[in-house]
C-alpha cells in the first residue's frame, strides 16, 4: 500500500483534510474536532495504524500544533497527522482509548504545553511538580532564575 | 484490541497506600511508584516523575547544532554513543551529507560495544534486585572491558561524545581491533557463566516465569519497544525494519519471544547480546580506511522543515525529531525516549501480582530514569 492509497481512504471519511508530501512521511493536517474520528478509522483501517511511536506539540507562537506519528506493525507505513489548536485555550479530543501510550504522553504534553485533552482519565501533572506555575515548552515562557540563555 | 485497565482514583477501606523510591535500591535511580495495596496484592501503581527532569527539549532549543548533541549522553547514560547516533543521523538526514563508509562502520561497532555494555550492567542489577549478588561482579568483569575501550578511544566511559554530525569526532585508538577481539574472546568464554549463574537457577526461573505479563496487542497499544515488545512477539527491531548505518549489510537475527513474560525480556537480552558479538566479529576486521568526517561547513542550517530518525537503543526505539526554522538552532527538539513508553505498561503489567514480583517486573523493564525524565 502507498500513500496515494492513505490519500484515497482519508480522503473519503475525512475530505476536508489536507495533505502535504514534502517531508520523508506523509503529512494530514486536521481539525481538532475531526481528529477523534479519524484516528478511530485509521485504526481500524485495512492499513491498522495500531503504533503511535510519537506524540508531541510545537509552539508556533501564532497556534500549537500537535503532531502525532503512527505507524503500523504489520504494514510498515507511516504517517504524521498534525493539527493547529488555538494557543489561547487549546483544546483536543484525548485518543488514549485508542493507543494506550498517549495516556503518558498526554499528560506530558498538558503540563509543558498547557494543551487541554477532553475526555482524559486523569489529566495531572506528570513530570513537573503540582504547583509549578506556566508552560515552560512554550516559546514566551520566562523563568528568570532557573533559565540561561545563551 | 488492549485489554482495558480502569482507571482507579479513589482508595477503598483496607487499601493502602505505599511510596517506593524516590530513594529505593530497586528502581537503579529516582523513580518515584506510588503504590495501592490490599494486603500484598498490587490495585494500582502510579509513577510520579521528575525527580532529575533537567528539560533537555527546552535547553536543545538554546544550543546549535553541533552542541545539543552533547546534552543527549546525559538521557539514557548507558547508551550515550547510540543517542549521540540518533542526533547526529537527524542533523545528516537534514544537511544531505553522506558519512564516510569507514565512520559509519566504527559507528555500528560502537553502538554494539555500547548495548552489550547495557545489557551486562542491566543483567548483575536485575540479578541482584532478586537477591544474587555473585552476577553483579561478573558481568561488571565484562563490562569493564567495554568501558576501557570507550575510554581510551573517546576519553570517557559513559557520556562518549565520539559521533558528531558528518562522522567521528577523530579516528580511532590503533589498539581498539586488538582489544576488540581480546574483549569478544573473552566474552564468549564466559558467556555461559551467567547461564550457569541465573538463567538456569531454579529460584531465578520461579520468580520470573509468568511474572508481568504483557500481551502482544498490549505491548503494541502501550508503544512498549526493544526487548520489552520483542518478548511479547512484537517485531520491532529498527536495526532490521528500518536499516540505519549499513546494519541491512551484517547478519545478525531480531531474537523474539513469545511468553511475555519477565523471563522472556531476560532471555532476549542475553540472546541479543551474543547477536552484538556476532555483528562485532563481522565488522571488526573489516574497517575500511578512509576519512572519518564528511567535509561540512562550521556552521551547520539546516533548511526549513522537519526530521525524525528512529535508532535501536539498548532499550528500545529512540526517535529524534527536529523542527528546523533555517536557523542555527532548532526550532524545536523532541526526544521520544524508550524508557517512557515502557514504563507506562508498568501499571497494566503489574495489577493483580504481588508486590514481591514487582521487583521482577519492574527490573526486566530496564528502565533508566533519566531516559524517562530527560
Amino acid at each position: 500500500m502507498t500513500n496515494e492509497d492513505i490519500k484515497a481512504f482519508i480522503t473519503t471519511v475525512q475530505p476536508v483534510a489536507t495533505f502535504d508530501e514534502t517531508g520523508e512521511w506523509l503529512n494530514i493536517l486536521v481539525e481538532p474536532s475531526q481528529w477523534k474520528q479519524l484516528a478511530t478509522d485509521l485504526r481500524n483501517s485495512s492499513f491498522l495504524f495500531d503504533y503511535l511511536f510519537c506524540l508531541t506539540c510545537v509552539d508556533w507562537k501564532t497556534h500549537l500544533t500537535m503532531v502525532y506519528h503512527l505507524s503500523s506493525t504489520t504494514q510498515r507505513l507511516n504517517i504524521v497527522i498534525k493539527s493547529k489548536l488555538d494557543r489561547t485555550n487549546p483544546e483536543i479530543e484525548t485518543v488514549c482509548d485508542i493507543w494506550r501510550t498517549a495516556e503518558f504522553h498526554e499528560r506530558e504534553v498538558f503540563e509543558l504545553f498547557g494543551v487541554n485533552f477532553l475526555n482524559h482519565p486523569d489529566l495531572r501533572k506528570l513530570i513537573l511538580t503540582d504547583d509549578f506555575e506556566g508552560f515552560p515548552l512554550r516559546k514566551d515562557f520566562e523563568d528568570p532564575i532557573n533559565m540561561i540563555k545563551l | 484490541m488492549y485489554t482495558e485497565t480502569q482507571v482507579i482514583k479513589e482508595t477503598k477501606e483496607g487499601e493502602l497506600v505505599i511510596n517506593m523510591g524516590p530513594q529505593h535500591p530497586a528502581t537503579h535511580g529516582v523513580l518515584h511508584l506510588v503504590i495501592t495495596l490490599d494486603g500484598e496484592t498490587i490495585k494500582k501503581i502510579e509513577p510520579h516523575l521528575g525527580y532529575i527532569h533537567r528539560s533537555i527539549e527546552k535547553m536543545s532549543e538554546s544550543l546549535n547544532y553541533r552542541q545539543f548533541i552533547y546534552v543527549t549522553s546525559r538521557m539514557d547514560y548507558l547508551s550515550a554513543h547510540i543517542n549521540n547516533l540518533a542526533c547526529a543521523m537527524n542533523v545528516e538526514k537534514a544537511m544531505q551529507i553522506e558519512v564516510p563508509k569507514r565512520a559509519s562502520v566504527i559507528r555500528v561497532l560502537m553502538s554494539e560495544l555500547t548495548r552489550i555494555a547495557s545489557h551486562e550492567l542491566w543483567l548483575g542489577a536485575m540479578a541482584m534486585d532478586l537477591g544474587a549478588f555473585t552476577p553483579f561482579f561478573y558481568t561488571f568483569r565484562e563490562r569493564e572491558l567495554i568501558t576501557d575501550i570507550m575510554e581510551e578511544t573517546c576519553g570517557a566511559r559513559l557520556t562518549m561524545n565520539y559521533i558528531v554530525p558528518g562522522g567521528l569526532m577523530y579516528d580511532l585508538h590503533p589498539d581498539f581491533q586488538q582489544k576488540v577481539k581480546a574483549f569478544v574472546k573473552q566474552f564468549k568464554q564466559k558467556v555461559t557463566e551467567f547461564e550457569d549463574l541465573v538463567t538456569n537457577n531454579v529460584i531465578f526461573q520461579a520468580r520470573t516465569k509468568g511474572v508481568g505479563i504483557l500481551s502482544r496487542e498490549d505491548a503494541i497499544s502501550y508503544g512498549c519497544s526493544g526487548p520489552v515488545a520483542r518478548a511479547s512477539g512484537v517485531s520491532c527491531d529498527i536495526r532490521k525494519i528500518y536499516p540505519y548505518e549499513g546494519y541491512d549489510t551484517v547478519e545478525f537475527d531480531e531474537v523474539l519471544d513469545t511468553a511475555g513474560d519477565s523471563f522472556a525480556r531476560y532471555i532476549i537480552r542475553v540472546k541479543e547480546m551474543n547477536q552484538s558479538i556476532r555483528i562485532i566479529e563481522q565488522l571488526i576486521d573489516n574497517i575500511p580506511e578512509g576519512d572519518t568526517q564528511a567535509k561540512m561547513k562550521a556552521v551547520i542550517k539546516p533548511p526549513k522543515g522537519e526530521f525524525y530518525t528512529r535508532v535501536e537503543t539498548a532499550r528500545g526505539e529512540l526517535g529524534v525529531y527536529i523542527v528546523s526554522e533555517g536557523g542555527m538552532t532548532p526550532y524545536r527538539v523532541k526526544y521520544r525516549s524508550p524508557g517512557f513508553s515502557n514504563l507506562s505498561a508498568l501499571d497494566h503489567m503489574a495489577r493483580g501480582s504481588k508486590i514481591g514480583d514487582l521487583m521482577a517486573t519492574m527490573g526486566t523493564l530496564d528502565l533508566v530514569i533519566p531516559d524517562i525524565d530527560r
